[in-house]
């Protein structure tokens, strides 16, 4: 059998508002995903180690403050820099729709905003996570 | 209610109706569903009747308005003396612009400010800190020194209006910046109305702006109840919020026993600390949230109100009956409302609205449609204003005190909150009060199991959100939404160099230094602060020199 699919979900910035994370956090973990959560207050410093030492395929976060054109990509860059490139990053929270492009052009992989389904965001992790 | 031969008519009657035309009913056609419950997920019964309510007694538990226990307002005439305050929740960017958008409010005949920080200042940082880095003016206004401060109030009668400020971490710095600015325009601090939020417990529960450890930042929640009962009597010097515990996926009684909790937490740490309860206990405050379900809402205030009043006198021995008042603000629920579809969320807000003026609000924020997106624009926020004002002028609910007193089903639901609210108050009490039952992870725990039901009633279908999960449309990207300027944080770079070149910086040192003394003794420190501001040292400076003494508080991550 395959091992499940290990998931850091994140909160980065001085944002407090984590009840998304952490319904994506428990709905994965009901998916049968390992979930690895952060809390609050990380850097994308913090992160990224994280995802490294925990060893994850994937790297959620979540955002609702405004500042995630400047936090998500900095996290990627820093993945890039550290050779972790294969580490997939999907982001959520209150993302304008303006803003989408950039953030996937600059390698988010997908963006859920709010209304979207953890069924989705399951799915779509299983079927996009290269093993 | 009913001596005892009427009620045994009334259940004999309530009997004959179910088998004849109850039954009869059914069976020709059953009822939508099995079960129908509340927006917290709590079974309503398909009829209330005085058999629900035969219990409660009306004196002791109903009463009168402006009498114990306070079920029905805490005031003899309610909104027909005076309506609640419209006090619009506002704050982006720079200090200029928040300030533009307030004398806008005033304008529009808003009645109260209500100053949302940015993040960067909510956790005690300066713009030019890197944690601020792109979060400067995003979720509310900048501030880093009084020289902010003074153009936030630029233009505005401090003696005139009163100001709520959701500052928790940092509260005393804030407000003592406020009574800078103010002695500034002439206006001595005894003169002063407004409220800080000053709820740390909830920062910890729910909303996540803390600096310091629990026991330091007890200390300053009391340190400011102190000063205050002696230099700022009108201030409400806490506001205790069960708002961020409903956004975070509470129930109504989640909300009404975790903020209760929360509460006496802080009636114990002043009386701990030497305070007499009726000195402070009349200038705490509430915040709740309004949530669709109409009467569970209206309900949850009337417990509310019953509740406090009843713990005040029976626990804490109050005196003073304005200790024992339940006085609160109302916020519309943020997370009611849909990204989809978002003019819809204009008829949410007005529900909620009527919600919180039946449960008999002391003031009121009303959420603007587009912010499931982004901060409200101007328009949206006219239109959010203008339901308030629409409800207070049109509606009619103002006309007579506590309208829906009396009715069956909201007595039952107030006392059924009212008891489920004890209940999870006992519980907190038997893991050693809310600061522990926190550190446990207790509170936190509740609330994202009742988060994640909802959710999964959501997706399931068995709760519906119309635009979201039914009556769905295909749409466009919305136009026209608010953008933060992207250049606020390097503006505000640019300003605190500049102040630190004007100030006084020997001053600034030393009473940095004072402060830092205090800090590591037992002194009230809102003297200190005080004078730190005023010689213009800077928010985070000031917030540093604790972080220095008190350390900073861990969270327990808990999923």
């Amino acid at each position: 059998m395959d091992k499940p699919i290990r998931v850091l979900v994140a909160k980065p910035g001085l944002d407090g508002h984590d009840r998304g994370a952490k319904m994506i956090a428990r709905a994965l973990r009901d998916a049968g995903m390992e979930v690895i959560y952060t809390g609050l207050r990380q850097t994308p410093e913090q992160i990224v180690a994280a995802a490294i030492q925990e060893d994850v395929d994937i790297i959620g976060m979540s955002i609702l403050s405004g500042a995630h054109n400047h936090l998500f990509p900095k996290v990627i860059g820093l993945l890039k820099e550290q050779d972790a490139e294969d580490i997939m990053v999907i982001a959520g929270g209150v993302i304008p729709e303006d803003d989408i492009p950039a953030l996937k052009e600059a390698g988010v992989a997908a963006i859920f905003t709010p209304g979207a389904l953890t069924t989705e965001i399951v799915q779509f992790i299983r079927d996009n996570v290269k093993r | 209610m009913f001596d005892n031969e009427k009620f045994k008519q009334l259940k004999e009657a309530r009997r004959n109706w179910e088998e004849k035309d109850l039954n009869k009913s059914l069976s020709r056609s059953p009822e939508r569903k099995e079960e129908f419950k509340t927006g917290s997920g709590d079974k309503v019964e398909r009829l209330y009747t005085p058999e629900d309510i035969n219990d409660l007694d009306f004196m002791d538990e109903i009463g009168f308005p402006g009498q114990y226990p306070y079920t029905r307002g805490y005031q003899p005439t309610m909104f027909r003396g005076r309506l609640w305050t419209m006090r619009m929740y506002a704050g982006f960017s720079t200090a200029e612009e928040s300030n533009k958008r307030y004398k806008f409010l005033v304008d529009q005949g808003s009645t109260g400010l209500s100053v949302a920080f940015d993040l960067p200042t909510q956790i005690g940082y300066d713009s030019d800190h890197p944690l601020a880095e792109g979060e400067v003016g995003k979720v509310g206004v900048a501030i880093d020194s009084l020289a902010d401060m003074e153009i936030l109030f630029d233009g505005i009668d401090l003696e005139k209006v009163s100001t709520s400020m959701t500052i928790n971490s940092p509260a005393s710095v804030l407000l003592a910046m406020y009574i800078a600015v103010a002695d500034k325009k002439g206006v001595s601090p005894e003169k002063l109305r407004g409220t800080i939020q000053n709820d740390i417990l909830k920062e910890y529960i729910a909303r996540g702006t803390y600096i310091y450890p629990t026991e330091e930042s007890m200390r300053l929640i009391t340190d400011i109840f102190e000063y205050c009962s002696k230099n700022v009597p009108q201030w409400n010097t806490i506001s205790i919020s069960g708002y961020h515990i409903r956004e975070a996926g509470s129930t109504a009684a989640q909300e009404v026993g975790f903020t209760l909790a929360d509460g006496i937490a802080y009636v114990e740490a002043a009386i701990k600390a030497g305070l007499d309860v009726d000195s402070f206990a009349p200038r705490l405050s509430f915040f709740f949230n309004a949530h669709n379900d109409l009467l569970e809402e209206v309900a949850k205030y009337r417990a509310a109100r019953r509740l406090w009043a009843k713990i005040m006198k029976e626990r804490f021995g109050a005196k003073k009956p304005q200790s024992m008042m339940l006085k609160f603000h109302t916020q519309t629920g943020g997370s009611t409302l849909t990204a989809q579809q978002p003019d819809n969320n204009i008829v949410r807000v007005a529900i909620q609205t009527l919600a919180a003026v039946l449960g008999g609000t002391q003031s009121l924020h009303t959420n603007s449609k587009d912010e499931a997106l982004a901060l409200p624009t101007e328009d949206s926020v006219r239109i959010a204003l203008r339901t308030q004002q629409i409800v207070a002028h049109e509606s009619g609910v103002t006309n007579t005190v506590d309208p829906l007193a009396g009715s069956y089903y909201v007595e039952a639901k107030t006392k059924e909150i009212e008891d489920k609210a004890m209940e999870y108050i006992t519980k907190i009490d038997e893991l050693g009060g809310a600061p522990r039952a926190i550190d446990a992870g207790y509170i936190q725990k509740e609330i994202t199991d009742a988060a994640y039901k909802y959710q999964m009633d959501v997706e399931k279908g068995d709760v519906v959100v119309v635009g979201m999960n039914k009556f769905k449309v295909a749409e466009k990207a919305p136009q026209g939404l608010l953008k933060v300027d992207p250049m606020v944080g390097e503006m505000q770079k640019k300003k605190l160099v500049e102040l630190k070149e004007k100030r006084d910086n020997e001053a600034v040192s030393e009473k940095l230094i004072a402060l830092k003394k205090a800090c590591e003794g037992t002194e009230n420190l809102m003297p200190y602060i005080v004078e730190a501001v005023r010689e213009y040292a800077t928010l985070g400076e000031i917030c540093d020199v604790m972080r220095e003494v008190f350390g900073e508080y861990e969270q327990s991550v808990m999923l």
